[in-house]
């Protein structure tokens, strides 16, 4: 032990790692927070079709540049430093350069990694993002006027956002025809976004994780867990019995009351007591 | 103190400055050819090689890929398609048979900046050094491969100023140049061949790459060397140098093996003896020593030259 601390030169070698190692140590805790900083994507950066989720891909995409150069339409562009977006990786913005939605995804075939999957073959499958109506006071349709610019430009015409009709409340007597996005079919490609005609889009692409609500992973829909199931999972569904006069039936999950058309029936006995128990004979 | 001659003075007056700058405006021809390549697409759309260094596609068909980055990659845990593997593994070939930091002298367009840099620091006379360990890059090879594995992502490649400057000079640089700046300072004020010779984890890793390369500088003429110091006073890692060409007493063979010589031949430009070629790594055997019959182990060495010692 002594000669460690008493020998110069072992001693000026073990300053000097020490001195390098902790200088590399700082530089490493920089860069990785910073990294960490850098992961929270920008809303309006929207990533190519098959990008891998953003915290995969960030790990996948060795920022090349390939799928940039092979798209035709010049839609994706490489992160520069101060982009807010991680250095390097491709992404755009839907309200310059939205994707076109290319049918053999050149993109996609370019990339070396698989940063962009692969496995998207067809591009209706591609979620880049989603659509939302952002801003119900300014769209147009919400107003009553049929502007559908976003619903005409979309690739998926009525099946990524369809048209709902409604009353306006506003004229009283006109409709009122709601964009409506549905992430069924919405590829978030961009071009809704990028043909809305108000100054700034009422209409935008946001991730998915911005534009979708998820329900906790217990959480079911009762109604289809029963259609599934073929019926009530719980207890046995109640007969349930009413009290109507003749003629009158009630069905309980379907049409509500009816009336039985069997040719003018007096609805009432002779006998207002019969009439009362009506229906109950069978209880003890 | 006279001030001494400027290095490869002497090559220049006897062997003319086009022969004592050979290697050099080759090695800048290549670098320039291979970001013009890049650039020709972008700027002139004639469509040779896509990409950047770090993954290019040349003539639709060679795909090429850095493996450091692509290394990061699979620390970070991404399991890589074949045409990344592909590109990787002849990348790799090609250095490992080669000699790694070749990369470095004749390929990475940051060699340009810090070449630059150590041009303008000798004409300044900017002397201060800062102790800097030539393997602190080695220790930040070894980070930037951790920090991957750590946060899962290419957290190096956010800052990394090498794949930095020649993307941004393709696809943009944003303020990418800050970085570069940054590295061209740190070799102007801050020490000597501060960026390439001690920190950069590129070459580093490269170097690694280079521990049984083919391609080596030779002093085969040793004899002839009359202790100028012209070669140390060019060379980008001066200490690969003394084995080779004053080991003559201690048996080591005229061959610079160390991993870390960049293969720039600047070493070749400069020496008016023409000490220098460029060679093979096979036949290292000692055959000069002054001492026949010496044996291989240590002694004074008999052309010890003061200069040396300063310089290591
Ligand atoms: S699908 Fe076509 S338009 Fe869209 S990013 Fe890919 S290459 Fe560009
Ligand atoms: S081609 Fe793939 S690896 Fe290259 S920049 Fe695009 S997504 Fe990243
Ligand atoms: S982003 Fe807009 S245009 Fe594109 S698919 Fe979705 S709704 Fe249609
Ligand atoms: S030894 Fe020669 S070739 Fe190697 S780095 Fe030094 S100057 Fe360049």
């Amino acid at each position: 032990m002594s000669d460690t601390t008493t020998n110069p030169a072992r001693r000026r070698f073990l300053v000097d790692a020490a001195r390098t190692a902790s200088g590399v140590a700082l530089l490493g805790l920089g860069v990785g927070l910073y990294s960490r900083q850098a992961a929270s994507l920008p809303s309006q950066a929207i990533r190519p079709p098959g990008a891998l989720a953003e915290d995969s891909f960030t790990g996948a995409c060795i920022r090349c540049g390939l799928c940039v150069r092979d798209c035709p339409y010049d839609t994706l562009s490489l992160a520069t430093l101060g982009d807010g977006v991680a250095t390097g990786t491709p992404y755009f913005v839907a309200r310059d350069v939205p994707c076109e939605m290319c049918e053999d995804i050149p993109c996609v075939k370019a990339c070396p990694t698989g940063a962009l999957d692969p496995a998207l073959t067809d591009i209706d499958d591609a979620r880049m993002g989603l659509a939302v109506l952002i801003d119900e006071e300014n769209c147009l349709n919400f107003q009553g006027l049929r502007c559908d610019v976003c619903y005409r430009i979309c690739p998926s015409i009525n099946k990524a956002i369809t048209l709902e009709r409604q009353h306006n409340e506003r004229s009283g007597k006109h409709a009122v025809f709601i964009p409506t996005v549905h992430s069924s079919d919405c590829t978030g490609c961009g071009k809704c976004e990028k043909a809305c005609v108000l100054e700034e889009a009422a209409i935008k692409v946001l991730p998915m994780h911005l534009a979708k609500g998820e329900l906790g992973g217990h959480y079911r829909w009762g109604w289809k867990e029963k259609q599934k199931a073929g019926g009530s999972l719980v207890a046995p569904d109640q007969q349930h019995q009413y009290n109507l006069p003749q003629g009158q039936r009630y069905d309980y999950e379907g049409d509500g009351l009816i009336f039985e058309q069997d040719g003018g029936a007096v609805p009432f006995d002779e006998d207002p007591l019969s009439t009362l128990n009506k229906g109950l004979e069978a209880q003890p | 103190m006279k001030r001494r001659q400027r290095p490869g003075a002497q090559a220049v007056a006897e062997r003319g400055w086009l022969s004592a700058h050979k290697w050099l405006l080759a090695r800048r021809f290549s670098q320039l050819a291979i970001l013009a390549l890049f650039l020709a697409g972008p700027w002139f759309g004639i469509w040779i090689v896509k990409g950047n260094l770090v993954s290019s596609v040349t003539l639709d068909v060679l795909p090429l890929t850095d493996p450091y980055v692509l290394l990061q990659s699979l620390l970070a845990r991404h399991a890589p398609e074949a045409a990344a593997v592909t590109g990787a593994l002849i990348v790799l070939a090609f250095y490992l048979l080669v000699s790694g930091r070749t990369y470095c002298a004749w390929v990475c367009p940051v060699n340009i900046v810090t070449d630059s840099a150590h041009w303008l620091r000798e004409r300044l006379n900017i002397t201060g050094a800062s102790r800097l360990s030539r393997n602190t890059r080695y220790w930040l090879l070894g980070a930037t491969l951790l920090l991957a594995l750590i946060t899962g992502t290419l957290a190096w490649e956010l800052v990394n100023p090498v794949t930095m400057l020649q993307r941004g000079l393709i696809f943009g640089m944003g303020l990418g140049w800050t970085l570069v700046l940054a590295v061209f300072l740190l070799d102007l004020l801050v020490a000597r061949r501060a960026w390439c010779g001690h920190l950069c984890p590129v070459g580093a890793f490269y170097s690694l790459l280079g521990t049984h390369g083919l391609v080596r500088v030779r002093a085969d003429n040793r004899r002839q060397c009359d202790d100028c110091m012209d070669c140390f006073m060019v060379c980008p890692e001066q200490q690969v140098i003394r084995p080779a060409l004053k080991g003559a007493d201690k048996g080591i063979g005229p061959v610079i093996t160390s991993p870390n010589c960049t293969n720039c031949g600047r070493c070749i430009d400069v020496c008016a003896k023409q000490v220098f070629t460029f060679g093979g790594r096979f036949n290292n055997r000692c055959t000069d020593s002054t001492q026949p019959g010496a044996p291989a182990d240590a002694r004074a060495p008999a052309n010890h030259s003061p200069g040396m010692e300063v310089l290591r």
